[in-house]
């Protein structure tokens, strides 16, 4: 008792240590890259570079020591990579805005940052156990729903850029299918949770599942092509569908499930593109962005992208530097080139290190813990995370047709700020387990020591 | 559960090393192929204007011909724009920097130094990287002379033509002026619609203010070509006192045309004989005429390939492209132009001609201000320079050197020795008595060549100072279009000899 009792004393001091050492490298680079992007647009040192930097820096520690006080086991390291990606995001987005002359424009970015730190602190707060959620599986499944799909409902979504994926409540515009797939995640980890053995136990014939068993995958890929088809987001689409048969997968083991999820993912996305020409217009500038004659056009956004990785090269223009506002969307979409051009190969492979780090902590998470419900939210959390970045990534690269999905933390965007505080906060409450527990737990460990010790 | 889950996990590592493998494809395997796509050149202009360009100087290093001054305008999209505080003076040299129009001129010509882009700048760009300095381009040093480019200018007034000056020594460009000329200032700055605009006048102007006279056209030489004549008769060994025969006209064989001298007169006095030094200050056609001939088409051709002329197969009514490659320039430039010999076969008559700068020969006043150079210096034809050195903009410290270098020997010392005594002669007592400077002797020779289009063009060449032991320290060429100011009755010893003699002597004066 006495020994487990001072090992987790130990863990507990490295932990913190190794949370606070990291936030505060997170702060410096991050301010770091706030006044580089001054230098390089403007040669000099942003003017409010001191305010900037004390407000980051009293946010970034102050969020931190919330963290501890609510999750005192919570992994260490994914809060800090989280502000370094928030941190340079915003650095990025202040260099583009402040190039076309709008930094309000990133000033609103960093209010946002401020308010996901927020809701990631309110979350910890109000979800003391995560398993709490898990008794409101069809509650929170059926919001997820209708958030997904609120911006059909005339009079408040609004169709922007041919998506109709937002809604606009006269004050404030944004993407409920942002929310919508994070509860959408939780439903599914408390309903796979809850039907695991029973899904993975039924095999028909050639190892599928029984007709019955199919409905719930059938279902998942209906609501995935309702928002292709009502909303035209090829990404939320693809987005939901993916964390679906994952979560499917990883609950049951079964292949079948992953290998029937392709065959109606293939048969889903030929039928999309069949019917949607904003589909084939996507494909086409994918396969012919660098054409003579689309380059200027339909392929512009790509090859400008590509022009700005390439011009970036190795080690990149340096911030401020380079010329990625010549890309559409730049803020949003395309963040990841203007890192590409401006800190070229080595910038960009950073950026996508600090998500793998995300998401390999978010898996070791699902490893560690013992209960269906935790293991199947960290997971569904972190593919959500995790294709998200694979999606836009390699839409900017070329690698898949575009679909335009923000980079989490990085890039332009109030409501994906904020729905990525929640999954972040999700997996740190995840990895902490239940806060009253763990309380309950230190004064009986004090006790403890004491005992042992007298 | 715990198996898939680690599973999942190899998954992400698997795409995001897909990820890697295709940015390491995009930003350094391909990253030179796609960032040179014509579709990127925006970028690659902005990327340009970010940067200050160095500056272009005059050989006293400190006359700006053309600089970087950051833009005032903080919406604009480029950090620094191009200036020429001097307008069109040198505009046809430095040429245009235009974000829509690209570049021309030195600045096309030492781009790769303007910008800072050159190979010899990776170690100063590496040190400007860690000293956290901006990078800056290299400074471009020429060989230019401010006060003889505006006496060129001024001298020439409001006549179309242009003038050359060389220095002899090592064949550096002192001036290079032609009117019209145009002011780069309206290509580089100003917006998009304003460049447009100008662009627009520019090239519908019929007197082409964007070609340059100087070096960039060619024309007739006329008598000017006589210098390459006399130096094919020297080289054979036939002496400026050699006499020849003195018609009042030479009858060509093979036709029942004749070759006069100019205005029809007589050469010297009408005497049945004539000396070839009395004949070139006078400026005999026949005499010439007859010395091309009695050289024949051989060692005619093989003198003005000498002095650079390029081999053509002429071609009616155009200029013919060169066959072979001739005197190097850092400019786009034409050189001079002479039939290859085989034109020459059964065609004595157009030897005649093409003896006294008629026919198919052509010159602009940039090549007979190196063929006068080569006279003057003892008979090295040097390739024509127009910038020594480029140095570091921050730390002064040269990056690269351009040294002198000769072309040939279109003659020997003792033949241009000869051949500078009757170009004094010209000056002394022939054609070009106009171009006298009180104390100084000037060597030179004139000519006056047909223009289809009307009036003739002057045309003078000279050397100074030219006496028996001094060393010239200018040469120049120049060329009048349209008569000048004389109209019908232009001759180049009394329109192009005086300009000629203004900026010699602004050169001398406080060389």
């Amino acid at each position: 008792m006495s020994a487990v009792a001072a090992t987790t004393e130990r863990t507990r001091r490295v932990r913190t240590r190794t949370g606070l050492t990291a936030t505060i490298v997170a702060v410096i680079a991050s301010v770091l890259a706030f006044a580089l992007q001054g230098l390089g647009l403007n040669d000099k040192v942003p003017a409010g570079l001191v305010v900037y930097g004390v407000a980051f820096a009293v946010l970034a520690l102050g969020g931190w020591y919330a963290v501890r006080r609510l999750a005192r086991d919570a992994d260490p390291v994914l809060y800090p990579t989280a502000v370094l990606l928030g941190g340079l995001g915003l650095a990025m987005l202040f260099r583009l805005m402040g190039a076309r002359n709008h930094p309000e424009f990133a000033t609103e970015q960093a209010v946002w940052l401020a308010i996901g730190l927020g809701v990631l602190v309110a979350t910890l707060a109000l979800v003391r156990d995560v398993r709490q959620l898990d008794a409101y599986t069809y509650t929170i499944g059926l919001a997820g729903v209708a958030l997904l799909l609120l911006p059909i409902v005339p009079g408040i979504g609004t169709e922007i850029n041919g998506a109709r994926l937002w809604i606009n409540l006269g004050f404030i515009t944004f993407q409920p299918a942002e929310a919508g797939r994070i509860l959408i995640v939780i439903f599914l980890a408390s309903y796979l949770g809850q039907r695991r053995e029973l899904l993975a136990a039924g095999v028909g014939r050639f190892g599928l599942p029984r007709a019955k068993d199919l409905g719930p995958i059938l279902l998942a890929w209906g609501a995935s092509l309702l928002v292709l088809f009502l909303e035209r987001d090829m990404g939320a689409s693809l987005l939901l569908f993916g964390v679906f048969i994952v979560m499917l997968w990883v609950a049951t083991g079964r292949w079948a499930y992953l290998v029937l999820g392709l065959v109606l993912f293939a048969i889903g996305a030929y039928v999309g593109y069949l019917a949607f020409s904003h589909v084939q217009v996507r494909v086409d500038a994918w396969l012919h962005a660098m054409d003579p004659n689309k380059v200027a056009d339909e392929g512009y956004q790509l090859s400008q992208g590509w022009f700005a990785l390439a011009s970036g090269g190795m080690v990149g223009t340096g911030l401020g530097l380079g010329s990625p506002t010549l890309i559409p969307y730049v803020g949003s979409d395309f963040i990841l080139a203007a890192f590409g051009e401006e800190l070229g190969m080595l910038g960009v492979a950073a950026v996508l290190l600090l998500y793998l780090v995300v998401v390999g902590r978010g898996l070791r998470i699902a490893v560690e813990r013992h209960d269906n419900f935790e293991k199947l939210l960290a997971v569904g959390v972190t593919t959500v995370l995790g294709l998200q970045v694979f999606v836009i990534a390699a839409g900017v690269l070329r690698l898949i047709p575009l679909t335009g999905v923000p980079l989490p933390l990085v890039s332009y965007g109030g409501t994906s700020r904020v729905a990525s505080a929640v999954a972040i906060a999700l997996l740190l409450r995840t990895s902490a387990g239940p806060y009253f527990r763990k309380r309950r737990m230190r004064t009986t460990t004090k006790e403890a020591d004491t005992q042992v010790d007298v | 559960m715990d198996r898939q889950i680690r599973r999942l996990g190899i998954a992400f590592v698997a795409l995001f090393a897909v990820l890697f493998a295709q940015v390491a494809y995009v930003q350094v395997v391909a990253a030179d192929r796609i960032a040179a796509e014509p579709a990127n050149a925006p970028r690659e202009i902005k990327a340009e204007y970010a940067v200050e360009r160095g500056q272009i100087l005059a050989a006293n290093r400190t006359t700006v011909l053309a600089e970087s001054k950051p833009n005032q305008d903080p919406a604009s999209a480029y950090k620094y724009l191009r200036d020429y505080p001097t307008g069109e003076l040198w505009g046809q040299l430095t040429g245009y920097y235009s974000r829509i129009y690209g570049r021309t001129g030195l600045e096309q010509a030492m781009n790769p130094y303007l910008s800072g882009t050159a190979p010899e700048f990776a170690t100063q760009n590496l040190t400007d990287i860690i000293l956290g300095r901006p990078k800056r381009g290299g400074t471009v040093i020429t060989t230019l002379v401010p006060r003889v480019q505006a006496t060129a200018r001024k001298a020439l007034g409001s006549h179309q033509g242009a003038v050359v000056a060389v220095d002899p020594s090592n064949g550096d460009i002192l001036a290079m002026y032609s009117n019209p000329g145009f002011d780069p200032n309206t290509l580089s700055s100003g917006s998009d619609q304003q460049i447009e605009k100008a662009w627009q006048s520019l090239i519908s102007d019929p007197e082409k203010p964007l070609v340059s006279h100087a070096f960039q056209d060619l024309y007739l030489p006329g008598s000017t070509f006589k210098t390459i004549t006399a130096s094919a008769a020297l080289e054979n060994n036939w002496p400026p006192t050699k006499t020849w025969k003195n018609p009042h006209h030479l009858e060509l064989p093979q036709t029942d045309t004749h070759i006069e001298n100019f205005g029809d007169e007589l050469c010297a006095g009408g005497a049945s004989e004539v000396t070839m030094e009395e004949a070139f200050a006078e400026s005999c056609n026949v005499t010439f005429a007859e010395i091309g001939m009695a050289l024949g088409a051989d060692k005619m051709t093989a003198q003005a390939q000498a002095y650079g002329l390029c081999r053509i197969a002429p071609v009616e009514g155009e200029a013919a492209p060169c066959l072979n490659d001739t005197i190097p320039f850092i400019l786009p430039w034409e050189t001079g132009r002479f039939p290859e010999a085989s034109y020459f076969d059964n065609n004595e008559p157009a030897l005649a001609r093409s003896s006294i700068g008629l026919d198919n020969d052509l010159l602009n006043p940039l090549h007979i201000a190196l063929i006068a150079s080569a006279i003057a210096n003892g008979g090295t034809l040097y390739d024509p320079r127009l910038v020594t050195e480029v140095r570091d903009a921050t730390t002064g410290q040269p990056i690269t050197t351009f040294d002198p270098k000769d072309y040939g020997h279109p003659l020997t010392s003792t033949s241009a020795a000869e051949l500078r005594q009757m170009m004094v002669g010209v000056v002394e007592h022939g054609t070009a008595t106009l171009a006298q400077i009180p104390g100084v002797t000037v060597a030179g020779k004139t000519g006056t060549s047909a223009n289809l289009h009307g009036p003739p063009n002057a045309w003078f060449t000279a050397f100074a100072p030219a006496g028996p032991s001094q060393t010239a320290t200018i040469a120049v060429g120049v060329i009048v279009l349209d008569g000048g100011y004389l109209g019908n009755e232009a001759t180049g010893g009394q329109v192009a000899a005086p300009i000629a003699k203004q900026v010699i002597e602004s050169y001398l004066r406080q060389g």
